[in-house]
């Protein structure tokens, strides 16, 4: 190769590794606020601040979903299995919601710990399927991962 | 091998090659993207959980992979510019952008109309949906870097740099929802493993992505025959190409 070339071969190679480097360690620096929410184990830990705008994701505990009969207003727990955070919410909640499922709060923390929602999002995960192999899996007694229930 | 390294620096015979390349994929493409369209949309079953509105997945998924794969071949165009000082390279660079630019958008808006009836928002600042807002704005970058430069060496050079640094925003893109908690899901595609989306609707996906790649090709393919016109406009074949067509 032509030394020319080669040096602005090493050029490129060097733009490419010392800018990925640069911004490895910005985002690494940062990742405590490029999480989206916290999981309830790190509210239980104490990690998430009280009394600020925050988010909190996990599943829906089962069961754990009550609904007011006169108002918009619900309240559920949300859990990582190794901690849960109970919510308060008054408003519409999305199509997706449901126990079990995923969902991500955003409101505040008040001090006893529950947090006040002003916002709470559906998140569902990454597997789909036709309703009849959900119906068959779930008769077989395996749950969307294959996992034995 | 070198023959060919060489001939592809001719812009008359990459024009005449791009050309003939356009006039069978072109047909291919158009079939791929209805089919993949018809298949998916009326001829699979819905979501189990999210019934009928899964079905964007064969535009959202398809413009998402391309938008970053087109990333790479900007990249890497303009790293062969950078080094070989290869004019067709600068131009297959500066033809790249617009179209990446225009997947990436497709990709963003689709994904806020699926967003709305299942996470239940439009928009959420998490770090998949960040990361590729940056890369649309990376594209854009490029575009307007590009046409700011009266000096056309220059403007080769500086959106050459620009690109090789934005590489580092592609594996971010995509290793995102496994890296930090995100609203978005990981990926349903797996490359090891069995994929966590049912066989009857990953064929479709999976001919929806080959159609999104071929239609990436013919975009680029166009846009670089356009660019070289323009270039070599004063030359003495391009001329004779125009009293041909006239």
């Amino acid at each position: 190769m032509h030394p020319v070339r080669k040096q602005r071969l090493y050029l490129v190679l060097f733009i490419v590794v010392f800018s990925s480097a640069a911004i490895g360690l910005v985002t690494y620096a940062l990742r405590g606020n490029i999480n989206l929410f916290f999981p309830p184990a790190e509210v239980a830990a104490g990690k998430a601040p009280v009394g600020q705008p925050i988010r909190v994701g996990g599943m829906v505990v089962d069961g754990s979903v009550q609904r007011s009969s006169d108002s918009l207003a619900v309240r559920f727990e949300i859990t990582d299995f190794e901690a849960t955070v109970p919510v308060i919410y008054e408003g519409i909640l999305p199509d997706l919601f449901d126990e079990g499922q995923g969902a991500v709060a955003s409101g505040e923390l008040s001090e006893d710990g529950v947090l006040q929602a002003t916002e709470v999002l559906a998140k569902h995960d990454e597997n789909y399927m036709p309703p009849e192999v959900a119906d068959a899996l779930e008769k077989s007694g395996y749950d969307h991962k294959g996992v034995k229930q | 091998m070198w023959s060919f390294f060489h001939k592809l620096g001719s812009p008359p015979w990459l024009y005449g090659i791009a050309g003939t390349i356009l006039r069978y994929l072109l047909p291919v493409t158009l079939l791929a993207l209805v089919a993949g369209m018809v298949w998916g949309v009326l001829f699979t079953a819905p979501d189990f959980r999210q019934g009928n509105s899964y079905r964007i997945i064969y535009i959202h998924v398809p413009a998402a992979v391309v938008a970053l794969a087109g990333y790479y071949v900007m990249a890497i165009a303009g790293a062969v510019s950078l080094i070989w000082k290869m004019k067709m390279a600068d131009i297959a660079m500066k033809s790249c952008a617009p179209i990446g630019a225009a997947l990436t958008f497709v990709a963003l808006v689709t994904g806020a109309i699926w967003g709305k009836p299942t996470w239940g928002t439009w928009w959420v600042w998490d770090a998949r949906i960040t990361s590729m807002l940056i890369l649309l704005f990376l594209y854009l970058g490029v575009v307007a870097l590009y046409e700011a430069y009266d000096n056309k060496e220059a403007a080769g050079k500086a959106c050459a740099v620009l690109s090789l640094v934005g590489t580092v925003n592609i594996p971010i893109i995509y290793k995102s929802v496994d890296w930090w908690y995100s609203l978005h899901q990981p990926a349903s595609i797996k490359f090891t493993g069995e994929s966590s989306i049912d066989p009857s609707m990953l064929y479709p996906l999976l001919l929806m992505i080959t159609a999104f790649y071929l239609l990436f090709t013919c975009a680029l393919l166009m846009n670089m025959r356009a660019e070289i016109l323009q270039r070599e406009r004063r030359t003495k074949w391009v001329r004779k190409l125009v009293e041909e067509s006239a």
